[in-house]
């Protein structure tokens, strides 16, 4: 194959006009910069490289975490930390790994890639994707302030009621899970909305559903189910909050609430939740077999219905996380039987890929190395899933060690390696250089043997009858000795987080200049400069395959849009099965108006723990804000 | 984060190492879902087994095949796959072994859960097991359903007879576990969950809270104890019986302290509901929920510092002379 450059690309024009273009081009898609610019870019990939950095640094936190709680469970009786530090720790280590990590980060690379890979030149509501992002930033960080000012919430990531009611849950711990949740599921859904609209609406003219990249499907898939199950949540900690709040009494016994309500509501989003963050990844999955192995995806629409089926199937089976609580047994069965089924996408998408890879000539690049990683750890989780769906066996697994271990292979094996991967694979698209090979080999090692020696043992533990969330041990149990593996291997887990930091920041500064294309991937994000230009492309492509790029090289020729204006972002809508174009949008450019309508809505919600009249104080401030916001201005004004 | 409280628990802990794995000696397992004392636990404990097997089985198939996939670009050119070769692969790996383990799964999983959940004609003692903060409560009834006797932290079970457990909390969430006998379930304010326990050997294991309740949610265990069916009636005689001593010195300091406030003593003018009834304490085998042996020593250091041996319990500190102590302690002791 050639390193063929397409003859129409206006970045390797050399004549002035065509310089001048460009320029022009590049100017109206800039962001301001200065401080205030700070505050303004609504670029997608200003906003998508934030959400990633700021889950990124969550997750470090978090992480943290999680070795103090290791440390804690290193001896029986141990008191590095009081119960109720360690509640307040397990808290916030399993709330941020899922709201401020795993389901920003998925949607943090979506932001980034998917508007890239459908060659479009930004997102459909830019200042929307804006106010997602600071909601995210500023409710994620209040939400973490409150463990370092000691009143985090300690009754566990999952609330349970009466637990976490105000009579058994004084304090503000738990009105700041409430309402901080609440408020960083506003930016889940405005992600959602906007990523749905974007694929259906902005992509390149000829790119069919049926050509749409495999992770721009995981995309939409993710989009959909987070439309969908986090309305569940937000309901649930809304009712929660009026409870404390206001004593509504929808979870109170002798109010005539019940305490299942909340289990049920709670479940039927966080069973969906954990394939929220497991579909995306793997999207990033099939889109680094795809590269690495240089040939086509096997079983295209397999793996598509795979991904939808799994959405699909997520949202009948939450019942599994209430064996225990003496639902009867008929009922159970169904949801056993459902829970099992989500085996059967799965299966189809471990063999699609073992049979893509068959015989290829695979390059073993960190990327690639990390998914490899995936499989093991991966397949590993999915089996114990199997096994804990059986309602029999759960009865005796569930809340033990044996569960932390699953959910750890499926979570981190599912949505953490892949996320490595991704990292390592976009990075040069993002920063314009590329990460050390070195580092990200030993990195991904000392994960993966990490990651194993950290977890493997929790199946034993549990088996052998040591519950989850417990603060200490009595030494008689006899678990000390796997405890202390986990928590050696959780340092070596660390490590090689660490050394991925490490590499990280020192590739952004002097890594090796990476190129448009340096793993010659086939997907549009490569089709622009590495760090994309500020209008994606000032050109947008026309599509007639499932791999453009590599076509682009055989044909040595590539067919672009024009007639798009230089002086205005345009971009191209087209339709939304066969991606007809169909008419040109203006979106609308840099302002400030979605920091100070996010600031607003954060006074509203933050006021809320202390008091219920903040409650009208959010509303009118965010009224004042959002009209000002919405004010028509240029460009909707002809001029 | 906050200043670190250290709590000094070093004497606490050897005395405990020592005197624990006395008391619950040469009982491998004693918490363990591997290690089955009864038939419904027997079922799971063998269904698991199975199922470890073919998961390990279907996990070196898959691996072997990606394994095998990927190392054979290192014999010559790439290659790929025939189209029908792989779509035999994707349907037997993703498919058909699928749908057989989902069947397996579901099938296995409601007889088994059929019959580890089932009554089988109980005729066993019925117990109400009530989840406190942090300790467990059981009272034996009889079979109008009146409260024959009150213990705690204590089960107590005949051999080869099905007990039926009544679960309910007045409070927060539990989950009852003992893994050697039954899975779990929880204890649900609002609602009596029932389950079933029939133990078929002699012998003494340990369980503990499953479902996350507080601060000392680590720390609320229980033991429970299977006897023969005779050995257990004596002891559920004895244990509906009165307090065996009711006056004397150190019952009056028990009730001048207040003790009785929240503590019963059947028998005496101690009648409290809040903490566990303490009217055989010195049959039991531990104290504190199944944190520490019954000795006198961790006795007297339950009263005077139980913040120390478990953070956050809802029994406050006493401190009295050290001659009224002695004399509690005493009494106590006796309360057979």
């Amino acid at each position: 194959m050639t390193d063929a450059t397409p003859a129409l690309d206006l970045r390797e024009r050399t004549d002035d006009e065509g310089r001048e273009r460009l320029a022009r081009i590049e100017r109206t898609w800039a962001s301001p910069t200065g401080f205030l610019g700070w505050f303004m870019p609504v670029n997608h990939t200003a906003i998508g490289r934030r959400f990633i950095v700021t889950s990124f640094v969550f997750f470090l936190l978090s992480g943290v975490l999680a070795l103090a709680m290791r440390l804690q469970l290193l001896v029986p009786l141990n008191d590095l930390l009081t119960p109720d530090q360690y509640n307040q720790i397990m808290t916030v280590h399993g709330t941020a790994m899922m709201f401020l990590f795993a389901i920003p980060a998925m949607e943090g690379v979506a932001i980034y890639v998917a508007p890239l890979m459908i060659g479009a030149r930004d997102m459909a509501f830019p200042r929307l994707n804006a106010f997602g992002y600071y909601v995210y930033l500023i409710g994620g960080s209040a939400f973490f302030l409150s463990l370092f000012l000691g009143m985090a919430p300690a009754a566990g990531w999952f609330n349970y009621v009466p637990l976490s009611n105000k009579e058994f849950a004084p304090g503000y711990g738990v009105d700041i899970w409430t309402t901080m949740i609440t408020f960083i599921e506003v930016s889940a859904l405005t992600a959602a909305v906007e990523l749905i609209v974007t694929i259906f609406k902005l992509r390149a003219p000829g790119m069919s559903l049926n050509r749409l990249p495999i992770f721009v499907w995981a995309v939409l898939v993710m989009s959909f189910m987070m439309l969908f199950a986090m309305p569940s949540v937000i309901v649930a900690s809304a009712m929660l909050m009026m409870d404390r709040l206001v004593d509504t009494q929808f979870f109170v016994t002798e109010g005539g609430g019940s305490p299942l309500l909340w289990q049920h509501l709670f479940w039927f989003f966080g069973h969906p939740e954990v394939y929220i963050i497991l579909v995306p990844a793997l999207g990033i999955v099939t889109t680094i077999i795809v590269t690495f192995t240089q040939r086509p995806v096997f079983g295209y629409t397999a793996l598509v219905l795979a991904m939808v089926g799994i959405g699909m199937v997520s949202f009948g089976l939450w019942v599994h996380h209430m064996y225990t609580t003496g639902l009867p047994l008929m009922g159970r069965s169904f949801f056993m039987a459902a829970s099992s089924m989500i085996a059967i996408p799965s299966g189809v998408q471990v063999y699609c890929w073992i049979a893509t890879m068959w015989g290829a000539k695979i390059r073993f690049a960190t990327p690639m190395l990390f998914v490899l990683c995936f499989f093991a750890v991966f397949i590993a989780g999915g089996l114990t899933g199997v096994m804990v769906a059986s309602v029999p066996f759960d009865r005796q697994v569930h809340d033990s060690y044996f569960v932390v271990a699953h959910f750890h292979y499926v979570l981190v094996g599912g949505a953490v390696f892949p996320l490595m991967a991704g990292l390592y694979y976009w990075f040069p698209k993002m920063t314009g250089r590329m990460m050390s090979e070195r580092l990200g080999w030993w990195s991904a090692l000392l994960i993966f043997l990490g990651f194993n020696l950290t977890f493997f043992p929790m199946h034993q533990l549990g088996l052998e009858g040591m519950p989850r969330r417990v603060y200490t041990y009595v030494p008689e149990m006899g678990w000390q000795f796997l405890n202390q593996l986990a928590t050696a291997g959780s340092f070596v887990l660390a490590a090689g987080f660490g050394l991925t930091l490490i590499n990280a920041i020192r590739s952004v500064f002097c890594g090796e200049v990476a190129g448009d294309n340096p793993w010659n991937a086939t997907t549009l994000e490569w089709a622009t400069a590495s760090p994309p230009l500020n209008s994606n492309f000032p050109q947008p492509p026309v599509i007639d395959s499932h791999t453009p790029i590599w076509d682009w090289q055989q044909d040595d020729e590539r067919p672009v849009v024009g007639g798009l204006r230089d002086d205005r972002r345009e971009t191209l809508v087209t339709t939304l099965l066969d991606a007809r174009p169909a008419m040109v949008q203006v979106l609308p450019g840099p302002t400030p108006w979605p920091f100070v309508s996010a600031v607003a809505a954060s006074v509203g919600f933050i006021g809320l723990i202390f008091s219920p009249w903040f409650y009208v104080v959010g509303i009118l401030a965010v009224f004042a804000t959002f009209v000002l916001w919405f004010w028509p201005r240029h460009p909707y004004r002809e001029e | 984060m906050r200043p670190e409280r250290r709590i000094n628990a070093r004497p606490r802990r050897v005395v405990l190492g020592a005197t624990m794995a006395a008391a619950l000696s040469g009982c491998e397992g004693v918490q363990s879902v591997l290690s089955p004392a009864s038939d419904d636990a027997r079922m799971v404990a063998d269904l698991a087994w199975w199922m470890f097997a073919t998961a390990t089985f279907i996990f070196v198939v898959t691996m072997g095949l990606l394994i095998t996939g990927v190392a054979l670009r290192h014999k010559r050119e790439a290659r790929r796959i025939s189209f029908r070769n792989a779509t035999v692969m994707v349907v037997i790996g993703g498919v058909i072994a699928p749908i057989a383990a989902i069947v397996a799964v579901s099938l296995s999983g409601v007889m088994i859960g059929d019959e580890v959940e089932g009554d089988a004609g109980s005729s066993g003692p019925v117990i109400e097991v009530h989840g406190k903060r942090w300790w467990w409560e059981f009272r034996y009834l009889d079979r109008d359903g009146r409260v024959i006797a009150t213990t705690a932290n204590e089960l107590h079970l005949p051999v080869g007879q099905r007990a039926t457990l009544r679960l309910m909390s007045d409070n927060v969430i539990h989950s009852f576990w003992a893994p050697n006998l039954q899975g779990k379930t929880d204890l649900v304010p609002g609602k009596v969950n029932t389950l079933y326990a029939e133990p078929d050997v002699a012998g003494r294991w340990r369980g503990q809270c499953a479902e996350f309740c507080g601060l000392q949610h680590g720390l609320m265990g229980f033991v429970v104890q299977a006897d023969a069916p005779q050995d257990f009636d004596r002891w559920l005689q004895a244990q509906a019986a009165g307090a065996v001593v009711r006056e004397g010195r150190g019952l009056q300091v028990f009730m001048d302290l207040g003790c009785g406030e929240c503590h019963a003593i059947r028998g005496t003018a101690a009648d409290g509901q809040k903490g566990p009834d303490l009217t055989h304490l010195a049959s039991r085998r531990t104290l504190a929920a199944a944190t520490i042996p019954n000795s006198r020593g961790n006795l007297g250091g339950w009263i005077t510092s139980p913040q120390d041996i478990k953070p956050g319990a809802l029994m406050p500190a006493f401190a009295p002379p050290s001659d009224d102590l002695d004399a509690l302690l005493t009494y106590l002791e006796a309360l057979e």
